[in-house]
């Protein structure tokens, strides 16, 4: 069936069976290969995605039921050549080494502060409860989103 | 790569037009709201539905209120909903108790209260909270609306009082204005099922407990509640001693089975002490509203 997402502000629009799942349309379909594919089972949470600014695990979600919606995945979460706070804050905190759960990470990142722009240690914890990383121990991960909360200024405030 | 087999898909956009659906394609059609269930089993291929009918988009299903002294939880409400609604902390922490330790917060943003009921698990904790709360299920299909208990809503593992051609619409749950609830689970690790788990609700009046609600899941407690436990509360006061008996009695109407998440005596022994735990969170909650 024909259907159109809307992906990181750019329609698309593809003839799908009903069984493809979203991480492959993002990936096979569209040739976004940020989102990664991991367990297959909504467990490790590799292949989250934002629909409608929410963070969802796309390898549980069909294609067709984010027909007429919006998808951020991680190539969109830098704005005008400019990386996202929580891009930099990975960046600066030493947020990854394989970097296999990042653009997951990430993402519910992203979404934790858009709610909650100055989130403790357990509240961001409990945000990332549902994705797993095997290299960092979490503590850099929880370091570089504390990062993204403490320079995430508008410009007047900065300046 | 886990892929589901074929299957026909329908994005309903009304209530009566999923009836619609549901009625065309028949008994190997099913309802699919957050997925995170049905769409798992699909690509173990433990189920091959032939038709997927979609009701993310029927709003008129995603309604939260109290009404007519009943709180009103739409099926399509997602469990993240749920958890942040201040109407439900009002009046239901045993609702909230138990959300936060269903799953994790982005498997919540997706699924939904009616869909983790229908889905039927017999260790779903949603089962074991709205048991305790002695809630009503409300089951729309061709010839209108049929109220059920919720404690006869479940006829054993993965089947439902759900007909072919019908869809839970909303659970209802009296407003006990002075009651106290709560939920204790034990998991293995976050965001698992249960070991074990147990609801509580609690009345007190004059300093006797005047109504119980009890409600397990994973134990295999018919109806995911202990009406004898329940019954012996009445009257009595909310004290350790009584709840611990409560507790006791709980236990005994299980019948556990041992698996991969501990032996059957422990998880009765859970099902006792858990019980007893929630009765006196619930009892301590009455006492503060």
């Amino acid at each position: 069936m024909q259907i159109t997402v809307t992906v990181n502000d750019q329609p698309y629009t593809r003839e799908v069976e009903p069984r493809l799942l979203l991480v492959h349309f993002l990936r096979d379909e569209l040739g976004l290969t940020g989102t990664h594919w991991g367990c297959d089972t909504s467990n490790c949470g590799a292949c989250v995605v934002q629909i409608d600014a929410v963070p969802v695990k796309s390898c549980t979600m069909l294609a067709v039921m984010a027909d007429g919606h919006h998808v951020t995945t991680v190539e969109g979460l830098e704005k005008n050549g400019e990386l996202d706070p929580v891009q930099k804050g990975f960046t600066e905190c030493h947020g990854l080494q394989c970097g296999f759960c990042t653009p997951g990470m990430m993402l519910t990142a992203r979404w934790l502060l858009d709610n909650n722009p100055d989130p403790d240690e357990s509240e961001i914890r409990e945000a990332i409860s549902g994705q797993l990383c095997r290299c960092t121990g979490y503590e850099n991960i929880v370091r570089s989103v504390r990062w993204a909360a403490e320079h995430t200024c508008t410009p007047e405030v900065s300046a | 790569m886990q892929v589901p087999a074929r299957f026909e898909y329908e994005k309903a956009t009304s209530v009566p037009h999923a009836l619609a659906l549901l009625e065309r394609y028949g008994p190997d059609a099913r309802v699919v709201a957050g997925g995170h269930s049905l769409i798992p089993m699909m690509k173990l291929r433990l189920a091959q539905p032939e038709a997927l009918i979609d009701i993310n988009d029927l709003r008129e299903l995603a309604h939260l209120r109290v009404e007519g002294g009943e709180l009103a939880v739409g099926a399509l409400v997602r469990h993240a909903e749920l958890l942040a609604s201040p109407l439900v902390a009002e009046h239901f922490a045993i609702l909230i108790d138990a959300e936060r330790v269903i799953a994790d917060p982005v498997v919540r943003n997706r699924g939904t209260v009616g869909g983790s009921l229908c889905q039927a698990d017999p260790s779903e904790d949603l089962a074991a909270a709205f048991a305790a709360l002695k809630a009503d299920a409300v089951v729309t299909g061709p010839g209108g609306s049929r109220t059920v208990p919720l404690r006869g809503f479940h006829q054993g593992p993965y089947e439902t009082v759900v007909e072919p051609g019908e869809l839970l619409a909303e659970l209802r749950v009296p407003v006990r204005h002075g009651a106290g609830s709560a939920y204790e689970k034990v998991e293995r690790r976050v965001g698992d099922w249960p070991v074990a788990a147990a609801g509580a609700l609690i009345l007190i009046e004059d300093g006797l407990i005047t109504e119980a609600g009890i409600g397990l899941t994973a134990v295999s407690a018919p109806g995911f509640t202990a009406p004898e436990a329940e019954d012996y509360l009445i009257g009595r006061e909310p004290v350790d001693a009584v709840f611990a008996e409560a507790g006791r009695r709980a236990a005994a109407v299980c019948n556990p089975h041992a698996d991969q998440r501990g032996p059957a005596d422990y998880k009765r022994h859970l099902a006792g002490e858990l019980t007893r735990r929630a009765l006196r969170k619930a009892a301590r909650r009455a006492a503060e509203d």
